[in-house]
């Protein structure tokens, strides 16, 4: 019984290793999830998993290190441009070069952007990101011959391969990519975050002099988060471009970033798993509302902005309930209940909950 | 967003309107088709219903106006099923809010394909926004009728067999206009106001087949993107150019602003609008919003604008009568005006369609019978021309003036053209509605 303890240990102490196993799981339980359900649940998953990476990535540069990006909507558009570029004129790539493509592309814009970013603080930086989200739309209507003006440029689905069977509906195929994307992403973040720079991001997020003494270059960690960041946004938009069919400015308006941001702060600031919390509530919670406000026979004046409202409303509610967001409610149960009934791990006192930080990073 | 009907007291006037409609179709005159039992033949009909869908710009800049035409649609279909329905199915209409995103058209879509199983997509609105769709659509099989939009894309029978467009495309629109502005504005300096994409460009290629390209120097084209509210520089720029008569291929929200920002400026040419930037009464509602109050619709007088559909002021048109009606008993609370008219006027081709394919359609029978039967075009100025190689529908529009007090005028006879052909004048007659204003 010990050694087998022992064994399982070293199988799972190391971060990597626990991490692939998490995976592992996650993997499993969506295959078999996506095979139970409908072709548009499938389709709705995916979008969850699309909005996860954009929101991990987000997280990782907001909730941990600290800087606030109002510009991710339009990274997620020069993800999905890159990827629209290469399949026009129904050119043929596999999935993996287009995304990883995007991968680059938006990684080397990070750079750039990066380093401008990392000399900017608070609503200096806001509003630098805000530029981007403004203007980058407004590139793709002024070239027009290049990437297609408002109507943007289409996307020919990835069909399934064949050994799935002819009859394997798209969208269980493109759900499958789409969790795998998400689960490869998840992995390589939580072992950067666990490794020297992870802790490297935190320690700039809370005080950049006592970082800097410590020896950390803050420019440099803030530039690193920034095109990691900027790298999970272009790989959401390539898949956004293959889950929506085409790459449009519409599709990628403030509002996206908007509702990025909304999501890691519902979802809780600074986890991975606040990241798919928030994915859920941004794909989810408008399909509850549009269909509450159908159910009503109200004037189409009140009926048509109904929806809208009654997500502010959950938005605020959700504030005001879990501050610390939807992990962050969920670190606090957990905490509560392992105080009242023992079992403390690491070290903390029993019957004592911070409750001014009951939600310690990852 | 849906339809709603319940309570007992309708669901007995229901059947019995379905008895009543089989009776009448037991002794019925016209055929073949009208005999038998319902069945669930396609995707979306039941024994006793039609689900249909649609995406439309509920919220957001392109609202104004466009959302009222899914209701008015809606209020139609209500009336039929009040009527009996079509061969005793009663029609289930579902829209959507999308926003005029793209994004959003995509994800709306699959849910009205894939969940609720709609058998057929009908007027979904916007250019950018039903190109995102339309492969989908059409690799589904699933038909795409009255796309509510002017694009000439939607005319694709080899790529998109399912999709069918329904108003006249701009670049008709355009040539039209030419002509108009060669007639009867001959000699003064013309320059283009247009939304920079397909709605734009294709109106302009219209305006330039007939004006001659070279005529309209590259300082009096401007163009606008509908993300951007602030159009000052580009009518500036037509000031400058001396542009005395200013076509616009604009939507109602844009042309508003174009309106004001020349006010402003004290510029007043001729304005010459595309049909969906022209209402009257959505323009007046604009007007009066942007300028808090400052100026109506008097801004107005003197626009030359065209139509495929009566004027919704002419009482004495039996389509406007009947229309105006079913308007002022089922969505009494929108106004009474050009997009009310054109959601009814889809949903009477809708319908038209829908007993053209006779009692029990297939998708692709349905399809079929849109491509050989030859549609009267109900309300419309001209006949539709749908076959199997053109998906367009009305190819026909009237020029009209609007006067300052808002009274629109019909000006010269009905032409009809295509994209590359001649203009040639329509000399058939106006059709009638039949007297239960069911076709």
């Amino acid at each position: 019984m010990v050694a087998v303890q022992s064994r399982l240990d070293r199988l799972v102490r190391p971060t990597f290793g626990r991490h692939l196993l998490f995976a592992l799981g996650a993997a499993v339980v969506l295959l078999l999830l996506s095979s139970q359900i409908g072709a548009y649940d499938d389709y709705n998953l995916t979008a969850v998993a699309i909005f996860a990476v954009a929101a991990a990535g987000l997280n990782l540069l907001t909730g941990l290190n600290g800087q606030l990006s109002l510009g991710h909507g339009a990274l997620m558009a020069i993800g999905a441009y890159t990827a629209s570029l290469l399949l026009k004129d129904h050119h043929q790539f596999p999935v993996i070069v287009v995304l990883l493509a995007a991968v680059l592309s938006t990684g080397v814009i990070g750079i750039g952007f990066g380093y401008a970013a990392a000399r900017l603080r608070g609503p200096y930086l806001a509003g630098a990101t805000l530029t981007l989200a403004v203007a980058i739309p407004q590139v793709a209507t002024r070239y027009k011959s290049i990437f297609g003006g408002e109507s943007g440029l289409t996307v020919a689905p990835s069909s399934p391969p064949d050994w799935l069977g002819a009859d394997f509906p798209p969208e269980r195929w493109l759900a499958w990519i789409a969790f795998a994307a998400a689960i490869v992403t998840m992995v390589l973040l939580a072992n950067l975050l666990r490794g020297a720079p992870g802790r490297a991001f935190k320690a700039v997020r809370d005080n950049e002099a006592a970082a800097a003494l410590a020896g950390i270059n803050v420019a440099r960690t803030q530039v690193l988060a920034f095109v990691v960041s900027a790298a999970c946004a272009g790989l959401a938009g390539a898949l956004l471009a293959y889950w929506t069919g085409v790459t449009a400015p519409a599709g990628f308006t403030l509002a996206l970033s908007l509702q990025l941001i909304t999501a890691i702060v519902i979802g809780g600031l600074g986890s991975l798993a606040g990241a798919v919390w928030g994915s859920l509530v941004l794909v989810f919670v408008p399909l509850l509302t549009s269909g509450m406000a159908s159910r009503l026979s109200l004037p189409s004046s009140v009926a048509d902005n109904l929806p809208l409202a009654i997500y502010g409303c959950i938005l605020v509610i959700a504030m005001l309930v879990a501050p610390h967001g939807i992990q962050g409610a969920l670190r606090r149960i957990l905490a509560y209940g392992r105080a009242r009934w023992g079992n403390t791990p690491g070290g903390g006192q029993k019957g004592v909950v911070d409750w001014d930080d009951p939600a310690p990073d990852t | 967003m849906k339809s709603v009907m319940g309570g007992n007291a309708l669901r007995i006037r229901a059947i019995a309107i379905v008895c009543l409609a089989g009776l009448l179709a037991a002794c019925g005159t016209s055929g073949d088709n009208s005999s038998g039992t319902n069945t669930a033949s396609a995707p979306g009909i039941t024994a006793t219903t039609i689900t249909i869908g649609s995406t439309q710009p509920l919220t957001g800049r392109a609202a104004p106006g466009y959302s009222e035409i899914s209701p008015s649609s809606n209020a139609y279909f209500n009336y039929v099923n009040d009527h009996g329905g079509i061969n005793g199915r009663k029609i289930t209409y579902y829209y959507y809010d999308d926003g005029y995103n793209p994004t959003n058209t995509a994800s709306l879509t699959r849910k009205l394909i894939l969940e609720d199983k709609v058998f057929a997509m009908f007027s979904a609105l916007g250019t950018p926004t039903h190109l995102a769709v339309v492969d989908y659509i059409n690799s589904q099989k699933v038909p795409d009728l009255f796309v509510s939009s002017g694009c000439n894309c939607w005319n694709d029978v080899s790529n998109h067999p399912y999709t069918f467009g329904w108003q006249p495309d701009y670049t008709i629109e355009g040539k039209i206009l030419g002509q108009y502005i060669q007639k009867s504005l001959g000699g003064k300096k013309v320059g283009y106001f247009y939304q920079n994409d397909e709605f734009g460009t294709d109106g302009v290629k219209g305006l330039d087949a007939q004006l001659g390209a070279s005529s309209v120097p590259d300082a009096s084209r401007q163009n606008y993107v509908p993300t951007n509210t602030n159009i000052g520089p580009q009518i500036a720029a037509l000031k400058a150019s001396g542009a005395e008569v200013v076509v616009s291929f604009s939507i109602p929200a844009f042309t508003a602003l174009a309106l004001l920002g020349a006010a402003k400026l004290g510029y007043h040419p001729i304005w010459v609008v595309s049909n969906v930037g022209s209402d009257v009464t959505t323009l007046t509602g604009l007007l009066k919003n942007f300028s808090k109050g400052a100026v109506g619709g008097a801004l107005l007088g003197g626009m030359v604008t065209d139509a495929y559909l009566p004027l919704t002021g002419d009482s004495a048109n039996p389509w406007i009568s009947l229309f105006k009606g079913i308007h002022d008993k089922y969505v009494s609370n929108l106004p009474w005006d050009g997009n009310v008219l054109y959601g009814m006027a889809q949903a009477y081709t809708f319908v038209q369609a829908m007993k053209a394919a006779g009692r029990n359609p297939t998708r692709a029978s349905f399809v079929k019978a849109l491509e050989t039967t030859k549609l009267s075009g109900g309300p419309g100025l001209a006949p539709l021309g749908f076959s199997s190689s053109n998906h367009l529908g009305f190819l026909g529009v009237q020029i009209y003036t609007i006067a300052a007090d808002g009274t629109q005028t019909t000006t010269g006879p009905v032409y009809t053209s295509s994209d590359s052909g001649p203009i040639s004048q329509y000399s058939g007659s106006a059709s009638t509605p039949p007297a239960n204003g069911i076709p």
